[in-house]
């Protein structure tokens, strides 16, 4: 299907592309093999703008732009490699490695984890701030699921897809700052929960290991993001197409 | 429908109920006062004037805050079309004293008098303030017998919403939340927004420590925040408008609240306003005591019972705001100044201040200081002004160190630029901000890393968590800095800190993040030996 959008001329790190009016920053990008990190942001949901990896530097202005929820402007200039770049976003991600209790050899999604990836895409070879240590209690409530909030980084991919694909809205955050959580429900646990439709798709969105299948060890469990793209495509178009080429 | 009110007959009555005692207390009523036991002031007063049965002789007004908050219980004794004597710390045993030996003796009480020649009175200009220990807020009648409405009614039938934004502009006033964008344009855009239903939203969530501005005019002004909110309402097209309040601030609400019957029973509020076309519905909505909540998509969600977290802008609220409508949000203090400018000019208002910032600021002035309480100066008083002569300088013979603005959002001004003028680019240059009117006092005794470190604990406590720098980074922040306080802190740590401030400035989602880190930076860049004095002091403990 061609695209007949309007069309704007932008610039990612000096390389000259073509946007289309009304497209994200980070859309753009992808649509030209151009690689912006992102954590947060998946296709078929709603922008969070949450997690920061994705900021770029618009030339126009100095203050920084979340990727995801920037739209592309007429002669935008577009900077994603610069040196301040790269060192926040891998201070960012050490902050999300120093906040949870994120242990990669023992992890059930080690290896296919997509903060790990970050992480490596990125260079962060330590963390250089007090790791956090949070208590954190693991929800194995569920029949079919599990939930180890330790491993949790509050991108709420999993809030946003029970919200608004599935319609059933198990997840949501509850108190603030540090302290802040995911719960399910009313904060009771996720196996008791009435609203659950145990469909999987937190699951299949999840990032990291933080919500896994029951029963799987480490370096077993493989998330399918991708799943929320082909779902989201499918409802919008009325038909079953393959937007990655993957089905 | 019940005819409105009749704002020319009111202040007639009032006239004639001002001359009916020979004497007439004013007594402040406000938190402050109260919690010094104002209260039991009023009431030995009120029993006094039973029990003596001096009813034609006295009366006993409760009123809004006089400002020497210090110096509280305030009461001031006036005599029919004559002199004034303002006394202060009155307990109820010397309230009595003063009463009778006004009423009976014509005598003073010199030892409770109150100096009112002193800079802190004589210095200050009061716009905003204007109706502080002269009316009784729970009357509707007595702000409407100091002008009350006068401006609403100047607006709403000789002036077209154009020509009210026109005043607005021409005065040149800007947002008193802190930014200091200025009001005429987020008023234009709001009149320019297409679609049935627009909002006005004022915002009175107000949170830095210290800091009680906007309390102060939803107690005691109550009538004057909703006559701007109706102004505004008016030129930008809104029928709808909200008072955000904090739950921390129970007498607000409670008076608000009241007001807003009483402003809709006497057709100030509610349908064809003043017999105009003009229709606006007016409610309170509580915060849940949260301090992001100050920001405006934060805000609007906490309204449409959300959380309340911020949301990514753009769209900015006047495109798309409450429930998908355009908002426009106004502190509580910017929406304060609207009637005065509306009734006197904005050239009048724009004479006031600097050219660049324009009108009065109220500061709330704390700290180590003498005269501490609610003051109101034209915008470029310099801080030396403030601090010696309306402050009444830094008690117990101390020095003057640093004085910090803007709250967990600003910085710290040390002694070289106390002469500097206090007006938002001057506060910015400085690497601090004008903020919504905290003033925070410090003597020689105060040691900067432990200021920054309250800073960033109340930043921390109040991270909604939704985005990471500002989730962990004030976490990771307020670690480095217990270090560095502590003595066990190293120059890593040192660049460390500095190194987050950055991160967390500029990729935090809203402003409470992008300014956390301001009271580090502002007091690494004039007190960083106090820094590195506190790790120097433990590598010689090591060696």
């Amino acid at each position: 299907m061609r695209d007949t959008r309007p069309t704007v001329n932008i610039s990612f790190d000096g390389v000259d592309y073509e946007g289309y009016v009304g497209e994200s920053v980070l859309e753009c990008a992808r649509r030209n093999g151009v690689t912006i990190p992102s954590l947060c942001f998946l296709e078929g949901l709603s922008v969070w703008g949450g997690c920061r990896i994705c900021v770029v530097e618009v030339a126009e202005g100095h203050r920084l732009r979340p990727a995801c929820a920037t739209q592309v402007t007429p002669d935008m200039e577009i900077k994603i490699e610069t040196p301040r770049l790269r060192a926040y976003r891998k201070s960012v991600l050490e902050l999300l490695f120093a906040e949870g209790n994120h242990v990669c050899a023992v992890c059930v999604s080690n290896g296919k984890c997509e903060l790990q990836d970050m992480a490596v895409f990125s260079g962060m070879d330590h963390v250089r701030y007090d790791y956090q240590a949070p208590r954190r209690e693991v929800d194995a409530s569920h029949p079919k699921y599990v939930f180890d909030p330790n491993r949790c980084i509050l991108c709420t991919r999993c809030v946003r897809v029970c919200d608004e694909i599935e319609g059933a809205h198990v997840w949501d955050i509850s108190y603030r700052g540090e302290h802040a959580e995911l719960i399910t429900e009313m904060n009771r646990p996720w196996g008791d929960s009435l609203s659950c439709t145990w469909c999987g798709k937190c699951v299949a969105v999840c990032p990291t290991g933080s919500l896994a299948y029951e029963g799987r060890s480490i370096g077993e469990m493989e998330h399918d993001p991708v799943m929320i793209k082909r779902l989201a495509v499918a409802r919008s178009r009325g038909e079953w197409l393959d937007p990655e080429g993957a089905i | 429908m019940a005819a409105p009110i009749d704002l020319h007959e009111v202040m007639e009555r009032e006239r004639e109920e001002r001359f009916r005692t020979r004497w007439r207390v004013k007594a402040c009523s406000s938190t402050a006062c109260l919690s010094a036991g104002a209260g039991a002031t009023i009431k030995a007063m009120e029993d006094l004037v039973e029990r003596d049965d001096m009813v034609l002789e006295v009366q006993v007004i409760p009123t809004g805050c006089m400002g020497l908050c210090s110096a509280g219980p305030l009461i001031r004794m006036m005599r029919r079309g004559g002199d004034e004597a303002d006394y202060r710390n009155v307990t109820p045993e010397a309230a009595v004293e003063i009463v009778r030996s006004h009423v009976l003796d014509e005598e003073p009480v010199p030892e409770y008098q109150l100096d009112t020649s002193m800079p802190f009175f004589t210095s200050q200009e009061r716009v905003v303030l204007a109706n502080g220990g002269v009316i009784n807020p729970d009357r509707i009648e007595s702000y409407v017998a100091h002008g009350g409405y006068q401006a609403l009614e100047k607006a709403l039938t000789t002036m077209k919403p154009k020509a009210v934004v026109e005043e607005i502009r021409k005065s040149g006033i800007r947002g008193r939340g802190g930014a200091g964008y200025p009001v005429a344009s987020k008023w234009s855009l709001l009149a320019a927004a297409s679609g049935k239903t627009k909002y006005v939203v004022a915002n009175g969530d107000e949170g830095d420590p210290g800091a009680y501005m906007d309390r102060t005019i939803m107690e005691d002004d109550p009538h004057r925040l909703i006559e701007g909110i109706a102004i505004a309402a008016y030129a930008t097209g809104a029928n709808q408008a909200y008072i955000y309040v904090r739950a921390e601030y129970p007498r607000a609400i409670e008076r608000l609240d009241r007001a807003i019957r009483v402003a809709r029973r006497n057709r100030l509020l509610g349908r064809k306003i003043l017999d105009t076309n003009f229709d606006l519905t007016v409610e309170v909505r509580i915060g849940a005591g949260a301090f992001v909540c100050g920001e405006e998509t934060a805000l609007m969600a906490s309204i449409e019972g959300r959380r309340g977290t911020p949301q990514l802008r753009p769209p900015y609220p006047t495109e798309k705001g409450l429930w998908g409508s355009p908002t426009m949000i106004n502190n509580v203090e910017t929406l304060a100044n609207i009637a005065p400018i509306i009734s006197r000019g904005g050239d009048w208002f724009a004479s006031l201040g600097t050219e660049k910032s324009t009108g009065t600021k109220v500061f709330a002035l704390a700290g180590d200081i003498t005269n501490t309480g609610l003051i109101e100066v034209p915008m470029g008083t310099t801080l030396r002004e403030i601090v010696e002569d309306i402050g009444g300088g830094i008690p117990d013979g101390k020095q003057f160190k640093a004085a910090q603005t803007g709250g967990p959002s600003g910085g710290c001004i040390p002694s070289k630029f106390l002469d500097t003028p206090v007006d938002y680019d001057s506060l910015r240059e400085l690497g601090s901000i004008m903020g919504s009117g905290g003033l925070i006092v410090m003597d020689e005794d105060v040691q900067m890393p432990d200021v920054a470190k309250y800073f960033m604990e109340f930043s921390m406590d109040e991270s909604c968590g939704k985005c990471t720098p500002c989730r962990v980074g004030t976490v990771q922040m307020h670690n480095l800095l217990q270090r560095l306080c502590d003595g066990t802190g190293s120059k890593q740590d040192l660049r460390d800190l500095e190194h987050l401030c950055s991160v967390v400035r500029d990729t935090s989602l809203c402003g409470l993040g992008q300014a956390a880190p301001n009271p580090v930076i502002s007091t690494l860049q004039y007190f960083r030996d106090e820094y590195i004095a506190l790790i120097d002091q433990q590598e010689v403990v090591h060696a």
